[in-house]
C-alpha cells in the first residue's frame, strides 16, 4: 500500500515529526520528563498562549497577520484587575467588558484593513501601541487580583488520575482549540478564510462575503487575545500592563511551525498546536536542563522558524 | 496640486514648535555650557539620533518594498558585542578577541557583526524570495537571544572613556549622536542620490519583475539595502550602549523597529515602494521625539505618547491609502 501525502500536509506532517524527535530526545535525556504532570504543564503553562495563537492562525490564513495580541492581553490583564480589585467589579462583569473591548479593537483593525485596503502589519501595529499605552496608563504595577470566584475556577479542573489535574487554563485553551478546529474545517467562514488566503480576488469573485471575513479574522483575534489575557489573570491572580511583552512573536512563530503558510491559504489550527508544543518542549527542555539560561529558547524557536520558512520555501510552487 | 510629501511632517513639526513656543516655557532656549550646547531642541535631536539612524536604512529597505523588524534586536547585538569587547574580560564570550585598547576596532567589530545580520535578512528576502516581515522576524525573535548569549545573559558594564564619548561627548559644541546622524544621512544620501543605486531602489520597489528584466540585479539592490539597515543599527547599538556604559541586551532597542517605520511612514516614504525621502524620515523621527518631549514636559502620563504614536500611525497611513482618497474625490467628481 503507498501512502501518499498531499504537498500542502508537508509542514504540518514535518512538525508532528520534529514535535516526536524533540520529544522523545527529551524525554530519554532527562529523568521524570515523560510524566503525566510534565505533559500536562505543556498545556496548562501555555494555555493563554495557545489561545492567542489560536486567533492568529486565522488572521495569518487569510494572508494577514496581528501584532496586537501581546499588547491586549497586557492590556487585558491589568484593566480586569484594576476593575475586579479598585472598581468592585464581579471578575465575570469584568472579563466581559474585556473581550467586549478586545472584540471591539479587532473589528476596527479589520475595517482599517479591508476598508481602506491598508497593511494588517501597520494597522496592528498601531493597535500594539494604543493596547499597551492604555494598559501601561491604567497601571504601571502589577495589580493583585483575590477573589472568592478565583477560588472556584482553579477548583474547577479535571482529574486524570494519579494526582494530576488538567488546571482550568488548559480546559478553556483546549476548548478554544476544539471550536477553532471545527470553524476552520466545517464551516462556511472557515472554507472563506483559506479562500481569501488563497486568493482575494477569486474569493470575491465566486461570491464569497470578503469584507465580512476579513473583518471578522480580526475581530475573532482580538477576541482570542483578550481570553488569552483572561485566562492568564485566572492563572496568576494578578494583573500587569507589561505582560504578554514579545506574545506577538511567539503566537507567530508557534503558528508558522505549525506548518501555516505566512502567505495564507495552506495551514491548520492542528498544526498551530504541534507548533506550540514544539515551543513547549523546548521551554521545558531547558529548564530541566538546569545551567542553559531562557534565552536559548529564543534562539531554538528562531532557528526552528528559519528552518521551516525555507521548507515552505521549497515546498511552495515557483511563480 | 501636488504637495510635497515632506510638507505634512514639516508643518505637523512647525505647528508642534508653535505650540511649545506659546506654552512651555524655554523651550527654544539654547545655552553654551562646557563647550556643548544645551536645550530642549539639543535635547530632542540627541534623543532622536538612534531613531533617525534606524530610519534611514529602514527608508531604504521600505523603499524596496520591504520591511526589517529586527532593527531594535540588531541594536541589542551589536551594543552587546560593543561592551563585551570594550570590557575586555578574557573568560568571557569573545573574550580571546582582545581588543579593548581600541576603541575603532571594537566599533568596527560591533558594526561588521551588525552588517552580517543585515546580509542575512537581505539574502533570505532577495536571494531566498521569502516576505521581507517573516525573514527580519527570524533575527526579531532570536537576535535577543544572540545578544544574550554574548553577554551570557548578564548586563555588561565596561570603562572606556573614549567609547563613551561617541555618546556623551560633543564636536563643535553639537552632541556627538547628532553629528554621526549628519555624517550618516550626508553618507547614504551621496550613495543614493549621486549613483544610479538610487534609481535602482526605487525600480524595485515600483515593480521588482520589471526592475529584473530591465536589467537591474534586483537581489544584489535588495542584500545591499538590508545591509545598510543592519550597518545602521549597528551604530544607533554602539551609542545606545555607550550612553549607559553597559549593554541590556533585554531592552537596548526594544520597540525601535516601530518608531523607525513610523519616522518613515511619517516622513511621507510610500510603504508600498518606490519613491522614498530620506530628508523626510529624519524630519519624522524628529518631530516623533518632539511629540514625545512635549508630552513629557506638559506632565501628562508618558504613556499617552504611545496612544499619541497609535493615532498618529492611524492617521498617516490613512492619508496615505489610496482607497481613502479616491472614496474622498469621488463624489467632487461627480459633481464636476
Amino acid at each position: 500500500m503507498t501512502v501518499r501525502i498531499a504537498r500542502q500536509n508537508v509542514p504540518a506532517l514535518a512538525t508532528l515529526a520534529v514535535l516526536v524527535v524533540l520529544y522523545v530526545a527529551a524525554g530519554l535525556t532527562f529523568d521524570g520528563f515523560f510524566s503525566l504532570r510534565v505533559l500536562v504543564n505543556f498545556f496548562g503553562d501555555n494555555a493563554f498562549l495557545g489561545i492567542v495563537a489560536v486567533g492568529v492562525t486565522f488572521v495569518i490564513l487569510t494572508g494577514g497577520i496581528d501584532l496586537s495580541v501581546g499588547a491586549v492581553v497586557g492590556c487585558t490583564t491589568i484593566c480586569s484587575a484594576v476593575l475586579i480589585e479598585r472598581q468592585g467589579f464581579h471578575p465575570l462583569a469584568a472579563f466581559g467588558a474585556m473581550l467586549l473591548a478586545g472584540t471591539l479593537l479587532g473589528t476596527a483593525h479589520g475595517v482599517l484593513i479591508h476598508r481602506f485596503n491598508l497593511q494588517p502589519f501597520l494597522v496592528t501595529l498601531a493597535g500594539l501601541f494604543l493596547a499597551r499605552g492604555v494598559g501601561l496608563w491604567v497601571s504601571t504595577e502589577s495589580v493583585q487580583a483575590d477573589h472568592p470566584f478565583f477560588k472556584t475556577l482553579s477548583a474547577s479542573k479535571l482529574p486524570l488520575g494519579d494526582g494530576v489535574f488538567l488546571p482550568f487554563g488548559a480546559l478553556m485553551f483546549l476548548v478554544v482549540f476544539a471550536v477553532g478546529v471545527y470553524i476552520a474545517s466545517s464551516t462556511r467562514f472557515g472554507r472563506t478564510v483559506y479562500a481569501i488566503g488563497g486568493s482575494e480576488q477569486s474569493a470575491h469573485l465566486m461570491g464569497l462575503d470578503v469584507a465580512r471575513t476579513k473583518v471578522a479574522v480580526y475581530a475573532l483575534s482580538g477576541f482570542c487575545s483578550a481570553l488569552g489575557g483572561v485566562a492568564l489573570v485566572v492563572y496568576t491572580s494578578a494583573g500587569n500592563a507589561i505582560n504578554g511583552t514579545g506574545l506577538e512573536l511567539d503566537a507567530i512563530a508557534a503558528v508558522v511551525i505549525g506548518g501555516t503558510l505566512l502567505t495564507g491559504g495552506y495551514g491548520s489550527v492542528v498544526g498551530t498546536l504541534f507548533g506550540l508544543l514544539i515551543l513547549s518542549v523546548i521551554q521545558t527542555a531547558i529548564i530541566f536542563e538546569g545551567s542553559l539560561s531562557s534565552w536559548w529558547a529564543k534562539i531554538v524557536t528562531g532557528v526552528l522558524l528559519l528552518a521551516f520558512i525555507l521548507l515552505q520555501r521549497a515546498l511552495q510552487p515557483r511563480q | 496640486m501636488k504637495v510635497h510629501p515632506i510638507a505634512y511632517s514639516v508643518a505637523a513639526l512647525a505647528l508642534l514648535l508653535l505650540f511649545n513656543a506659546f506654552f512651555t516655557d524655554g523651550f527654544f532656549a539654547i545655552e553654551l555650557r562646557d563647550g556643548r550646547f544645551y536645550g530642549s531642541l539639543v535635547d530632542v535631536l540627541n534623543r532622536a539620533a538612534p531613531v533617525m539612524l534606524l530610519s534611514l536604512g529602514m527608508t531604504l529597505v521600505i523603499a524596496t518594498r520591504g520591511v526589517d523588524l529586527s532593527v531594535g534586536a540588531v541594536m541589542a547585538i551589536a551594543g552587546a558585542v560593543a561592551a563585551v569587547l570594550a570590557n575586555g574580560d578574557p573568560g568571557k564570550a569573545l573574550g580571546w578577541l582582545q581588543v579593548s585598547h581600541s576603541v575603532p576596532l571594537v566599533v568596527l567589530c560591533a558594526l561588521g557583526v551588525a552588517t552580517l545580520a543585515g546580509v542575512f535578512n537581505g539574502v533570505l528576502v532577495g536571494r531566498f524570495g521569502v516576505q521581507p516581515i517573516v525573514a527580519t522576524l527570524i533575527l526579531m525573535v532570536a537576535g535577543r537571544g544572540v545578544a544574550q548569549l554574548v553577554t551570557e545573559g548578564q548586563i555588561v558594564l565596561f570603562e572606556n572613556p573614549s567609547l563613551e564619548l561617541l555618546a556623551n561627548g560633543s564636536v563643535a559644541a553639537v552632541p556627538t549622536p547628532v553629528v554621526i546622524v549628519a555624517l550618516a544621512f550626508v553618507t547614504v544620501a551621496v550613495l543614493v542620490r549621486k549613483t544610479a543605486l538610487g534609481l535602482f531602489i526605487e525600480a524595485v520597489g515600483s515593480n521588482a519583475k520589471a526592475a529584473r528584466l530591465a536589467g537591474v540585479a534586483s537581489a544584489g539592490v535588495v542584500i545591499a539595502v538590508y545591509a545598510v539597515s543592519g550597518l545602521m543599527a549597528g551604530v544607533a547599538g554602539v551609542i545606545a550602549c555607550a550612553n549607559i556604559s553597559a549593554a541590556d541586551s533585554g531592552t537596548t532597542g526594544l520597540y525601535l523597529e516601530l518608531d523607525a517605520i513610523l519616522a518613515v511612514a511619517v516622513g511621507g516614504t510610500s510603504l508600498a515602494g518606490g519613491r522614498f525621502s530620506l530628508a523626510g524620515s529624519l524630519v519624522g523621527a524628529v518631530l516623533m521625539q518632539a511629540l514625545t518631549t512635549t508630552i513629557l514636559t506638559r506632565g501628562v502620563s508618558p504613556h499617552a505618547t504611545l496612544v499619541a504614536k497609535a493615532l498618529i500611525i492611524v492617521a498617516v497611513i490613512l492619508l496615505q491609502s489610496p482607497a481613502l482618497r479616491a472614496s474622498l474625490r469621488a463624489p467632487k467628481e461627480q459633481a464636476a
